[in-house]
């Protein structure tokens, strides 16, 4: 069983800490991505996993057996845990050609000549590499480059997959393809997958279950529907997609927006639990409903055409909003008065 | 602009081009006509025959075992301590780092002068050291040898290979050794199968440029070995031109001697560019991370010791012999301050005549060598880099050839050339040593502008031209305000090394035109030990005042040449 279990682990780096007291189960054969903007802890927590990085403090078990235990001072060396890793900028050896690049782990286990060459075999045959076997990397694309990194780390057939931003160096349709490529092996030899990434489309494109990140500090584990439905905080919100805030009020039962009274009140309920009158309305452009009458009113400050969508800039009062409607949609002019009305929505603590 | 067939580009280019012949190509044109020709008719025999003669053969051999010992010894030295700076945790890092670069400051036969005068079998103070405290009968070193001339010149060359394989070892990308790591590979095995491969280029770079030097450098063998019947190459050159009064045989033999080292050296730097061209050794991230640091744990202070003991014997024991040596009254009296006198550096600097000179020739030379040999080399690259023209490749050859040419054969040819065969007779003047100090420096001016140049991408200058500026203004006020940091690292990688040149002005030094470097040459083979050390005192201190001057004024990174 390849249950990665990550308590209590804290990293620091002179006085900024990276991580910060990080609890976190990976479930065998799940695909978890770590998602954060950059610096914000997922490549130092992926890096203690592969055994780069010491522990300040905490643990890290891999089944039931110890990896890293900072107060013990234990720390199982990488080339010992048997993990696969895709790193970021490729990290294929430019001296050996394609062969002895994935042939390498499985030459470092001392294995036989013939199962090296079987499994090696396999490796570029399931990453579609076979027919260049015995070119250098310098001749290939970026793709293919990134493929040899994935043939090198299923070679040796690793429980655990860490995979640092594989994808952030390919171009987007490359990318798209790729991701599609690491779900197929995964599913076809089994391996749990850890990833990293800053790019949240891919993260939900992916994952089985994802986590956000921020100054070391975990904000949000979940599966993808869930963190996109309801982001735990206002970052997550943000981080997740893009997004609207409206600072209300609501008395009495009638919300209305600060510093925009005279726009009327919304037709909305303010969400339990919020400590305020004074609150955070979080919204995603997609789900604002426009119309000519009725609603909160506001005046289209912008209209941008985006082929399949219609962007529009509205303004309310001091405060604009970002709302995104089909192209066939009825068009309002700019300078034009709208309502809006706010299908799906959530509440955030002021500030 | 235009479809003009004549523009300003082919002026700087008919221009660059005949600057290249006349200082460079033409001398060593020469060289060969002058080896191979002999009475118009080519005769390689003969030339041949030349060689076979025991003291060029001996000289021949001796070059070898020499460049060959260096280049090794500088190898393993240079690899060892760029991997103990840039992939251990070595204490003071960063200090070491810096301090392996000095031997690079420091002229080799100003060093060798310092280690003849602790190390010759009879008069060395350690060998007599020894001697005394053990009642040996026999010296127990002796530098003068060839193994002498090997250790001593891999002193002062052996951060060539050291600062190409730190920088390489600091630029590669981390991920290629973690990749391994986690491959299940150990410490030793990634680095056999995965570092040291990926670093064989520079290596390689770093030894080619040891052997090269070795090859053509006549200082340290014309001090440790001469005296003793040991010849190289560039010193039988000398002796050949020296001893035989100028004969016409001794010439021939000394352009052959030439030739050799020209071939050589072109061979070197052709094998250096078939190796940096092979695209197998793309290792340089983009992103900058710290690469994995092995624990030395218990030989962490002890390889401390060995790396500042390395530094403290190469480095400040010469060093502080040749201060010493300098204020002594009498050369052979004992380190005692009765004995002790700082007459000798004012008398060098402010009544001799001879020291006087060689210090203000050796200034107007560097300084008016570096600023013509920068200016000319901005212009030769500005062709090269920037202009698109037919016939470019005529100067892309052109410019590869001072690259191979050593100090000696530079001397040689300018000889051949400004002896009044071609009308005009510079021989004994100071302006025969500007010239070779241009032919010889331009490799360093033509490396440092291109690579300014290359940074600074065409669409700049486009920028400039699409508001409105014209050609000149877009280079006066884009170009060359973006190139300046290159110039003036060019200017100074000139200036220095020339202020303390030997190799090629000890072939061309008159009455009246000696430099520093000639001076502490001829001083020391005179016997003036004492004045020798005191003008190379005063050469160290005003070379260690022109490389801080270096660090203030530019902060560009300078590359070695």
């Amino acid at each position: 069983m390849a249950t990665v279990t990550l308590s209590h682990v804290t990293k620091r780096f002179g006085g900024v800490t990276a991580v910060r007291d990080l609890d976190l189960e990976i479930q065998d054969g799940e695909c978890f991505s770590m998602l954060g903007p950059s610096g914000c802890g997922k490549t130092t927590t992926l890096r203690m996993l592969a055994g780069f990085e010491d522990l300040d403090e905490g643990e890290i078990r891999v089944g039931d057996r110890v990896f890293s235990n900072s107060s013990k001072r234990y720390y199982l060396p990488p080339e010992k845990r048997d993990f696969g890793m895709v790193f970021q900028a490729f990290a294929v050896w430019p001296h050996l050609d394609i062969f002895d690049n994935v042939a390498f782990p499985l030459q470092i286990k001392g294995l036989s000549r013939a199962e090296i060459q079987t499994r090696t075999r396999r490796a570029l045959e399931d990453t579609g590499l076979l027919k260049v076997q015995h070119a250098y990397p310098g001749e290939l694309s970026g793709g293919e480059k990134q493929r040899i990194a994935l043939a090198r780390a299923i070679a040796i057939n690793p429980q655990v997959m860490l995979l640092d931003e594989p994808l952030s160096n390919l171009d987007p349709k490359l990318r798209e393809e790729m991701r599609f490529e690491i779900k197929d092996l995964q599913r076809r030899l089994g391996f749990t997958i850890v990833f990293v990434t800053h790019d949240q489309a891919e993260a939900m494109a992916i994952s089985d279950r994802m986590m956000v990140m921020r100054d070391g500090v975990l904000q949000q584990v979940g599966s993808p529907i869930e963190i996109y439905e309801r982001p735990s905080s206002r970052f997550v919100f943000s981080f997740i997609g893009l997004s609207n805030f409206l600072p209300v009020e609501t008395r009495e039962g009638a919300t209305f927006v600060q510093g925009a009274p005279e726009a009327g009140p919304l037709a909305v309920v303010r969400p339990k639990g919020l400590p305020d009158a004074a609150w955070t309305l979080a919204c995603r452009p997609t789900h604002i409903d426009l119309q000519a009458e009725g609603g909160l009113r506001g005046t289209v400050a912008r209209r941008v055409y985006l082929g399949d969508l219609v962007e529009y800039r509205i303004r309310v009062g001091p405060h604009e909003l970002r709302i995104q409607k089909g192209a066939r949609h009825e068009v309002f002019q700019e300078g034009a008065p709208v309502g809006l009305t706010f299908r799906h929505y959530l509440g955030y603590p002021e500030g | 602009m235009g479809q003009r067939r004549f523009g300003t580009a082919e002026i700087l280019l008919l221009l660059s081009i005949l600057i290249l012949v006349v200082v460079v190509a033409i001398p060593i044109l020469l060289i060969f006509w002058n080896a191979f020709v002999v009475e118009g008719k080519p005769d390689f025999l003969r030339a041949l025959a030349l060689l076979k003669e025991p003291d060029t053969f001996e000289a021949l051999k001796n070059s070898l075992v020499i460049a060959g010992g260096t280049t090794v010894l500088s190898t393993i030295i240079g690899v060892f301590f760029a991997w103990l700076v840039s992939r251990t945790d070595l204490p003071y890092k960063a200090t070491m780092k810096v301090l392996f670069l000095v031997p690079f400051m420091l002229p080799s036969f100003i060093g060798a002068l310092a280690w003849k005068i602790l190390l010759s079998p009879r008069g060395g103070h350690i060998n007599r050291l020894l001697m005394d405290l053990f009642h040996l009968e026999d010296p127990v070193f002796n530098i003068m040898s060839l193994g002498g001339i090997i250790a001593v010149e891999t002193m002062y060359l052996f951060p060539f290979v050291f600062i190409q394989v730190s920088g390489a070892l600091e630029r590669m990308d981390p991920t290629l050794e973690e990749a391994a790591r986690i491959s299940g590979a150990g410490l030793f095995t990634i680095t056999r199968r995965i570092t040291l491969p990926l670093m064989m280029p520079s290596i390689l770079a770093g030894a080619l440029l040891v052997a090269l030097y070795s090859l053509a450098h006549f200082g340290v063998p014309a001090i440790l070995g001469t005296e003793r019947n040991i010849f190289i190459i560039p010193t039988k050159i000398y002796e050949k031109i020296y001893a035989s009064g100028g004969n016409f045989e001794a010439i021939r033999t000394g352009t052959m001697l030439s030739s050799i080292l020209v071939l050589a050296a072109a061979a070197i730097l052709y094998i250096q560019s078939l190796v940096l061209s092979s695209g197998r050794f793309q290792v340089i991230s983009g992103k900058s991370m710290r690469p994995m640091v092995l624990k030395l744990r218990g030989l962490k202070w002890p390889l401390l010791i060995l790396s500042v003991l390395y530094i403290a014997i190469t480095v400040v024991l010469p060093t502080a012999t040749i201060f010493l040596v300098g204020t002594l009254k009498t050369y052979g009296l004992a380190f005692r301050l009765e004995n002790m006198t700082l007459d000798n550096f004012t008398y060098i600097l402010f009544k001799w005549e001879l020291t006087r000179d060689a210090i203000w020739n050796s200034f107007y030379l560097s300084l008016s060598a570096a600023a013509v040999t920068m200016l000319i080399g901005t212009l030769i690259s500005y062709v090269l880099v920037k202009t698109k023209i037919r016939g470019k490749f005529l100067l892309e050859f052109l410019g590869v050839l001072p690259f191979s040419v050593p100090g000696t054969v530079i001397a040689l040819g300018v000889i051949l050339m400004w002896s009044g065969r071609f009308g005009i007779n510079l021989y004994n003047t100071a302006w025969i040593i500007f010239v070779a100090y241009i032919a010889r420096y331009m490799a360093f001016a033509l490396k440092s502008t291109s690579a300014a140049l290359e940074q600074v991408h065409d669409s700049l200058e486009e920028a400039a031209r699409a508001c409105g500026a014209t050609k000149w203004q877009a280079m006066r006020d884009v170009v060359l305000p973006l190139i300046k940091p290159g110039m003036v690292a060019a200017f100074f990688l000139i200036f220095l090394p020339a202020l303390r040149e030997l190799t090629t002005s000890v072939l061309l030094y008159g009455p009246h035109t000696r430099t520093i470097g000639v001076a502490i040459y001829t001083l020391n083979e005179d016997g003036e030990t004492v004045y020798a050390a005191a003008l190379a005192a005063i050469a160290l201190v005003i070379i260690m005042a022109g490389q801080l001057l270096i660090k203030r004024v530019t902060r560009a990174k300078i590359e070695s040449a």
